[in-house]
């Protein structure tokens, strides 16, 4: 019994942290009307992700994957995914510098951003 | 040039009048004068494939690859030269007489009108000259499409909604012969026409029968009761429209369609196997009393002969269904006769649309006093549908009584009777209004006269041409017919 | 140089949106002319390779020297040969009609950043097409998906802005769940290199992860390709976005996204894991078919023109996943034969919308009244390419439908092959609409509107009725395209 709960859930800790925060992102993204919050929201669904590519990476007793003067032979965590996810936080850094310009310039135009609202100013004009 | 190249050339003509025509669009006499050119040039290339045909050879020309299943492929043989003498013969009649009448009427958009009929013929000369079952589906789908801008020509809110009936029923129906056409491909591997049929042991009786089915669904064209309801609809169009179209084009690809399957898809000995000889001929029989009946409560003249013309369709679906050599002949000898009787009657509606401005009967009283030549040859073709010689109208109506003993369906013959009965019904009356009564007003009449020559001459033409199928009807019609029927029952060329 | 094409293929256009923003500043001019030539140069390179490969077979292009599976390596074989041909051409139609269309809609000081994200665009579309790596298709993919959202924002209507916001949050989920398919299927096989991974993953075909995997890549592509019910994005998108855009995009961008959700699906997992181990294709052959009957259903409901066009796209994808759903030769080249004509059509009619705007400034169906009249070329045209979208033979449209049915019987799927056949009819309704207002619109009505337009500038018309002669010519002459064709879906199924 405490081993099939170990099982499941402590030595997947990890696991089951990128899925709360992914849906709690996800959540964020759907069900809060602020624009603003619903970026917010992608965000923490993205930081899931990289949580989650970032916590495979890792290899027990590994250290970071920077050369040691012993050479190649020591152990290293798995570089492959940390380079991944510099690239997808890139990606997700100008999804979210777009994403902001966008309401920015919706505020301009409408005055609100705020999910309801909008939808009434733009079916109204 | 070699006869090789000929079906193609047919083809070609005329649309390359149809590209020729757009860009000589404004002026005018140069662009009729390109379609009586490529009316002319196409006749005589029709004509000059005859001499091989006649002597029992066909001519193919593969033209692309296309699908797995058929390639776009053109064969000519004797029951395809019978439709397609008789478009030529008809489509240059029928233009002469086009030119009159949107001239005399000045409508608009002539240019869309003449580039869209010279497509139409096309088309329909690529229907005859299938040699496949894929190749015929493409040229029908083309020819229901182009066939739309000169249903809805005049473009009121009545046309259009008669436009949009026509094309679901068209396009509806052209799907149905799609799954037709497949459905043969994947149980034989083929679609290329053989005589005397290619289907025998492909499938299960139910799943051939299904097939016929979907092909007669998918030749609606051909106007069978109850999928009719397009072609009353059509006659919103100009008259040289429903004439020739309407007369002779589209419902000829309808029925020849439904001869050719049952004659090179499916063999007149499996249709009878299969039971289909019965199933058409009920189909054909409640098409000919009920829409002879629908006409008789007609006042429209157009909308009469609509309802005439379905009646008359249904004939040759009856020929076919007895399921013998004079069922076959009475079929295939059908479409010309009724072809150039019944555009003779719409040449005349037209006629007396342009004079007069009169379209329904009962307004048309006395008419035949001011345009006697024009009622004359109503009256000599209307008498013809109902079985008067000289007129050929006698030729299919002894061919069918004869097939239906052969056929031995003798219970047909009563329908070929009530048939004639009700032709005159409808008819008779026409020509007694027109010719024999007085008009309300003397004085409405005092405008009529005869239409512009242009006009009259291809619709006494027309008549003389059924008397001469009448007097000499082996050439070439029943030359070509009797070769197309040994071809389909295997036995020797005369 | 002739070895080196397809990184070029990559790094010349992205060095030309630097030149285009640096000449730009310069004198704004010059942007057009360069990006026109890089997109040329591109389609020239295209066709290049695309014969190369139809010669010798698969090239395989090793970025920087390094050996896959550690290197990144760019592949392309008969199926994305055919692809980049397809995109690059209809890229390049595109900038020759988007020049007019461009100065009519941007304003004149986001042009060069215009130009530059449209290059950028055709870049990100292009990589997409040629990698082998599949966490180097998300980079290509994201870098698509943000210059299109930027591309989408910049029209004049504001409404753009939200139609943009909207297509980038549901993007950007689709993005995190195709990354999160590619994290699953480095922690199932420790590769990333999509040849690598066809030949590791049988081994684990019976792990959840790979499952997971899986349908996070299948979800995701899906919200990408707008596979109904997971196309809300779409209609705002297509109609706010500029023409120009919308053309590009519901050509090339959804071809380009349909080739990864197929080659994720039949060149990673190929169609052992798709059909024998995680039977999908049935559901996915199901969902395809709705899409394109409640596509077809929604366009014909539509009063906008471009949204009408766009609710089209739906159902013409449902096409596509049809021939996905099917999965054997005759379908899939059915599917790839409307990869190509779709686009083309598509892309045809778009222009015709996108002149029609040009020239009288809306889209509204109740606006177009007999446009037939002052605009003849572009209503032929589109006559054309819509006889093309209900399937008249002999225009490829029919070609492709025919395929798909044939390929649909041969599997046993008779009712769908009908559905297949009834949704064409559709294809009608909302076509038919457009031909009756514009030909046949009242012109016997009362209120006559100075009617400003006249026919489009050549630069517009031009790519417009090549596109529209296209969907007849390669319809007639299909047995040449199936040539490219065939060994691409021979290689889909497994074959050589």
């Amino acid at each position: 019994m405490i081993e099939a709960f170990y099982e499941l859930f402590l030595s997947r800790y990890n696991y089951w942290m990128a899925i709360i925060l992914m849906l709690i992102g996800l959540y964020a993204l759907i069900a809060k009307q602020n624009l603003v919050k619903k970026l917010i929201g992608l965000n923490i669904f993205q930081t899931a992700i990289f949580l989650f590519y970032i916590s495979f990476a890792e290899v027990q007793g590994g250290t970071a994957p920077i050369y040691l003067p012993e050479g190649v032979d020591a152990l290293y965590v798995n570089p492959l995914p940390h380079v991944l996810i510099l690239t997808a936080i890139v990606v997700g850094v100008s999804v979210t510098a777009v994403g902001l310009s966008l309401i920015v310039r919706i505020y301009e135009e409408y005055g609100v951003i705020d999910e309801d609202d909008l939808m009434q100013v733009v079916r109204g004009r | 040039m070699d006869a090789g190249l000929l079906p193609a050339v047919t083809i070609a003509i005329p649309l390359l009048a149809a590209v020729l025509i757009p860009i000589v669009g404004k002026h005018e006499n140069i662009r009729e004068g390109v379609t009586i050119t490529a009316a002319v040039t196409m006749l005589g290339s029709v004509l000059a494939m005859l001499p091989p045909i006649l002597s029992g050879s066909r001519i193919t020309i593969p033209l692309l690859p296309m699908v797995p299943g058929g390639d776009l492929a053109l064969r000519v043989d004797a029951f395809g030269m019978v439709f397609a003498l008789t478009a030529a013969v008809l489509w240059l009649l029928n233009s002469f007489y086009a030119i009159g009448y949107m001239r005399s009427l000045q409508e608009h958009a002539q240019t869309r009108f003449f580039f869209c009929f010279a497509v139409a013929i096309a088309a329909a000369v690529g229907i005859a000259f299938s040699e496949n079952l894929l190749t015929l589906f493409v040229f029908y789908e083309i020819l229901t499409i182009i066939t739309y801008p000169l249903v809805v020509h005049v473009e009121t809110p009545a046309a259009m909604k008669a436009g949009r009936k026509y094309l679901a029923y068209l396009l509806i129906g052209g799907i149905f012969l799609l799954a037709a056409v497949i459905l043969t491909y994947i149980l034989t591997g083929t679609t290329v026409f053989v005589p005397g049929g290619f289907l025998a042991g492909s499938g299960s009786a139910l799943i051939l029968q299904v097939l016929f089915l979907l092909f007669m669904v998918g030749f609606v064209k051909a106007a069978w009761m109850p999928l009719h309801g397009w072609l009353p609809a059509a006659m919103v169009a100009p008259t040289p429209v429903s004439a020739f179209l309407h007369a002779v084009a589209v419902v000829t690809a309808g029925v020849f369609g439904i001869v050719r399957v049952a004659g090179w898809v499916y063999g007149m000995d499996l249709m009878a196997s299969l039971g289909l000889g019965i199933f058409l001929a009920v189909i054909a029989s409640f098409t000919i009393v009920t829409a002879s009946l629908f006409a008789l409560t007609e006042d429209n003249l157009k909308r009469r002969l609509a309802y005439s013309t379905v009646s008359q369709l249904s004939y040759i679906l009856l020929g076919v269904s007895m399921l013998s050599i004079a069922g076959m002949t009475a079929a295939m000898a059908h479409i010309p006769i009724h072809a150039f009787l019944k555009i003779t009657l719409f040449f005349v509606a037209g006629a007396v649309i342009v004079s007069a401005g009169k379209e329904c009967i009962s307004e048309m009283k006395g008419i035949g006093r001011k345009m006697p030549v024009t009622a004359l040859m109503f009256s000599a073709a209307a008498l013809g549908i109902c079985g008067l010689p000289p007129l050929a109208g006698i030729i299919s109506k002894i061919y069918l009584a004869l097939g239906a003993v052969e056929g031995g369906m003798p219970v047909l013959l009563l329908v070929i009777i009530a048939s004639t009965v009700l032709n005159a019904a409808y008819f008779l009356p026409i020509i007694h209004t027109m010719l024999l009564q007085r008009p309300d007003d003397e004085r409405s009449l005092d405008s009529v006269t005869e239409p512009p020559l242009v006009m009259l001459i291809p619709i006494v033409l027309t008549v003389a041409v059924s008397v001469w199928i009448f007097f000499s009807p082996s050439m070439p019609f029943m030359d070509l017919i009797d070769i197309a029927i040994a071809e389909i029952t295997g036995s020797v060329v005369p | 140089m002739i070895d080196h094409l397809p990184v070029l293929l990559i790094a010349v256009p992205i060095l030309s949106a630097l030149l285009i923003l640096l000449a730009g500043w310069y004198d704004r001019r010059f942007c057009y002319p360069i990006s026109l030539i890089t997109i040329l140069l591109q389609f020239g390179a295209a066709i290049a390779i695309l014969l190369e490969v139809m010669r010798e077979g698969t090239i395989r292009y090793h970025l920087g020297g390094w050996a896959p599976p550690l290197g990144i390596e760019l592949v392309i074989d008969s199926f994305n040969g055919f692809i980049l041909a397809v995109i690059l051409f209809l890229s390049a139609a595109t900038v020759v009609y988007a020049r007019r269309s461009v100065e009519k809609e941007i304003d004149p000081e986001k042009r060069i950043s215009f130009y530059v994200l449209f290059q950028l665009l055709v870049t990100g579309l292009v990589g997409m097409t040629i990698t082998g790596d599949i966490f180097n298709l998300y980079v290509f993919l994201e870098i698509s998906s943000i210059a299109t959202y930027t591309l989408i924002a910049s029209a004049r209507r504001p409404r753009s802005y939200v139609a943009s916001f909207n297509y980038l949050v549901l993007g950007s989920i689709a993005a995190g769940f195709i990354l999160l398919g590619i994290g699953n299927l480095y922690v199932a096989t420790g590769t990333l290199n999509m040849a690598d991974l066809a030949l590791l993953l049988p081994a684990s075909y019976g792990l959840a992860t790979v499952h997971t995997a899986f349908l996070f890549l299948l979800i995701g592509f899906s919200i990408k390709v707008a596979f109904f019910p997971l196309h809300l994005w779409l209609p705002d998108a297509y109609t706010e976005a500029p023409s120009a855009v919308t053309v590009l995009i519901s050509t090339v961008m959804a071809k380009v996204s349909v080739y990864a959700l197929f080659r994720i699906v039949f060149t990673v997992f190929t169609t052992a894991y798709v059909i024998d181990t995680f039977a999908v294709t049935g559901f996915i052959l199901f969902i395809a078919t709705v899409a394109i009957i409640a596509g077809a259903v929604l366009a014909i409901a539509q009063n906008d023109l471009k949204r009408m066009l766009a609710y089209s796209s739906i159902s013409q994808i449902g096409y596509i996943m049809f021939a996905l759903g099917v999965a054997n030769q005759l379908a899939l080249e059915g599917g790839l034969l409307h990869i190509l004509g779709h686009a083309v059509m598509k892309g045809c009619l778009f222009m015709v919308a996108g002149l029609i705007i040009y020239r009288m400034g809306t889209s509204q169906l109740s606006d177009l009244k007999g446009v037939a009249k002052t605009m003849p070329i572009s209503c032929a045209a589109f006559a054309l390419a819509g006889a093309s979208m209900i399937g008249i033979p002999p225009t490829i449209g029919f070609m492709s439908k025919y395929y798909l049915v044939l390929g649909a019987f041969e599997a046993g799927q008779w009712i769908y092959a009908a559905v297949l056949l009834v949704g064409s009819l559709l294809a009608a309704g909302y076509i038919w609409r457009f031909i009756e207002i514009a030909y046949f619109g009242d012109h016997h009505s009362e209120d006559r509107r100075p009617a400003p337009a006249r026919e489009g500038p050549v630069s517009m018309l031009v790519p417009m009725v090549a596109l529209a002669l296209l969907c007849l010519f390669l319809g007639v002459f299909v047995e040449v395209v199936m040539e490219a064709v065939r060994p691409a879906a021979m290689l889909l199924l497994g074959g050589a």
